[in-house]
């Protein structure tokens, strides 16, 4: 296993997405809001073997801005083509390629090889934009289980995934109870609070109100590329902790000595952020932005006490639940609350909290504890569900009772 | 003479038993089979891994330090990373058959409200904590005349966890002002960590007269129940 020293540089090497057409323009993907599409793409990567009993495979779930590409690199001279999970998913790492077969997606509505917004809609030959229709974490999770099916795995040893991807892990132990063993649910929420749907709310307004928006139907002109770095650059202060932020940049200035007294970008902080922005909008869309953040504002699979025993009766997956001490984006407290409704059904479920100054982002992050425990749980799983059974104990004699 | 008893099953049962400590072992044999736990400041699970694989039950544990709860994800049991307070208030009256505090109440911030609520939660609960009446405590404190320190209670005074020691006739105090119905009670004279060879003798051994309990037990152990207010 992994040393707490540090993260494992094992690499799961050079990595080519894949792409399987699931569903056709008879047999169509039922979404929640009543419509249905197809056929539709599905971009995914896979990373390690598939064993013969075929027990040994993890989802993952990506979160807002995630891809199908979690470990290994593209181009093997590039680190900026390294996967987003590369940190813990590889050779010996708590998502331990030696042992699993690990899958990971590109989300339904997403901008990276799997169906969404831009793609072509096959009725009008044109990008669907604004046409595509309205999907929901259960869609992802819909045609997640679309894919796994189409990878001939009956039953996931794990579903596993931070911020969103912790809902839509979250949704996979609601809605297919039967297939999976545990679900792994990282600094992730419930429900959105008022806040957090503000937060979307804003980011949606930042892109349409970019003079280049025209209602969805830009990927021939201009694109809307102010309003989806706004939206980033806003999104990206709540990944992050104001001390992570502060400690990072403080009031630096950048590449100046004293004041501008106008309006450049006078702190370094400020750079950052248009840096972000800016190199965000290079390989994101902004409908997909619209459309996944507005999924996360409907994902509620609790609304109703009353409806909660019913949805829970089923679930019999091991719920690990994590979160980070300074992560306000979906803070300890929305974990503690997802433990609650949980534990008051008898669920079993783990609940840790980790220190981190990376705020939100810390999921993403090398932190030892989150390590160690992820890798734990993991290792556990495997040995319960994958690795050999015990040897029967042989009986002795002894003697039993005290009181 | 002692009743026959039943041989143990298995080695695996004996082997876990005795890694136990002593008031350990004894609550391990008050929770009755396929019954649901909390076990209140489990720290590395060993009780709560004994009770799992043994005594079949479910349920989980509450513990503070990640010490403790990546112990027990190791031994692939459910654990709640957070204070005690939390970790009762979280739950439904009688929502568990057993509330374990073994070694941990004198920890507390507010014991009466700790032991209230675990009798809100639980139908029963089950607390074992250091007897300060034990003789040992009592000849340090008059002879020293410094606070005692034993292989229980190993801290200094000014860095010490136990902040709410008390003695036996104490607890039987609050348990009699908290309307609380004591069902057993099992002082026990071994402090910490038990020989391997001890189960094979018979825990019995072990036991304290209750006559004398608060003078001679360094431990004990307390199965309690909700009385009437």
């Amino acid at each position: 296993m992994e040393s707490a020293s540090g993260p494992s540089s094992q690499s799961v090497g050079v990595v080519q997405t894949q792409y399987v057409e699931l569903f056709t323009s008879e047999k169509r993907l039922p979404l929640d809001c009543g419509a249905s599409l197809g056929p539709v793409q599905v971009a995914y990567e896979t990373y390690g073997t598939l064993n013969s009993e075929r027990n040994n495979a993890i989802l993952l779930c990506h979160a807002l801005s995630g891809t199908a590409h979690a470990a290994g690199r593209h181009n093997p001279d590039d680190p900026k083509t390294t996967g987003w999970w590369d940190i813990y998913v590889g050779p010996g790492k708590p998502f331990d390629t030696n042992r699993f077969f690990v899958v990971c997606s590109n989300n339904l509505g997403g901008c990276d090889g799997t169906t969404g917004p831009s793609s072509i809609d096959p009725g009008s030959e044109r990008p669907y934009g604004l046409t595509f229709p309205m999907i929901t974490i259960g869609d992802i999770a819909r045609l997640q289980k679309a894919l796994i099916d189409h990878l001939g795995i009956t039953r996931l040893l794990a579903v596993a995934g931070g911020s969103m991807g912790g809902m839509i892990a979250l949704q996979w132990a609601l809605d297919y109870p039967d297939s999976l063993e545990a679900a792994i649910v990282i600094a992730s929420t419930p429900r959105l609070s008022a806040q957090n749907i503000a937060f979307n709310a804003v980011a949606r307004q930042a892109i349409m109100a970019d003079p280049h928006f025209n209602n969805g139907n830009y990927y021939d002109k201009e694109r809307p590329r102010k309003g989806l770095a706004l939206a980033r650059m806003m999104a990206h202060i709540t990944y992050l902790s104001e001390k992570g932020l502060h400690d990072k940049f403080g009031r630096r200035l950048q590449d100046r000595e004293s004041f501008s007294f106008g309006f450049e970008n006078d702190f370094a902080v400020e750079s950052y952020l248009h840096y972000q922005g800016s190199s965000f909008v290079k390989k994101f869309d902004a409908n997909t932005y619209l459309y996944i953040t507005k999924a996360m504002d409907y994902f509620d699979p609790f609304p109703d006490p009353r409806t909660t025993a019913e949805r829970l009766a089923k679930v019999t997956a091991r719920i690990l639940i994590m979160s980070f001490d300074t992560d306000w984006r979906f803070d300890t407290s929305r974990s503690k609350e997802l433990v609650k409704t949980l534990n008051w059904h008898a669920k079993r479920v783990t609940f840790e909290e980790f220190p981190s100054p990376h705020g939100h982002d810390a999921f993403l992050l090398y932190q030892p504890l989150y390590q160690q425990s992820l890798a734990s749980f993991l290792n556990r799983l495997y040995q319960e569900c994958v690795g050999t059974t015990e040897a029967p104990a042989e009986i002795v004699e002894g003697v039993d009772g005290i009181v | 003479m002692a009743p026959q008893r039943p041989p143990l099953k298995l080695s695996k049962e004996w082997m876990a038993l005795s890694r136990l400590r002593i008031d350990q072992a004894v609550i391990a044999k008050l929770v009755d089979e396929k019954s649901r736990v909390l076990d209140l400041g489990c720290g590395d699970g060993l009780l709560l891994e004994y009770l799992f694989h043994h005594k079949q039950v479910q349920g989980f544990g509450v513990e503070i330090s990640h010490e403790g709860v990546h112990a027990c994800i190791a031994r692939g049991l459910p654990v709640y990373h957070g204070d005690i307070d939390q970790g009762l208030s979280d739950h439904q009256d009688d929502s568990f058959d057993y509330v374990i505090l073994s070694q941990t109440l004198q920890a507390v911030r507010r014991p009466e409200f700790v032991l209230q609520e675990m009798l809100r939660v639980g139908k029963r609960g089950i607390v074992s904590f250091p007897n300060f009446g034990y003789w040992r405590i009592r000849a340090h404190l008059a002879l020293q005349g410094r606070m005692p320190r034993t292989s229980l209670l190993p801290a200094t005074w000014y860095d010490t966890p136990n902040t709410h020691l008390c003695t036996i006739l104490d607890f039987q105090d609050l348990c009699k002002k908290m309307s609380i119905h004591i069902l057993r009670q099992i002082p026990l004279a071994a402090e910490g960590g038990q020989p391997t060879g001890l189960l094979q003798a018979s825990l019995s051994k072990w036991l304290v007269p209750l006559s004398t309990a608060n003078l001679l037990a360094p431990i004990a152990v307390f199965l309690l129940e909700r009385g009437e207010p």
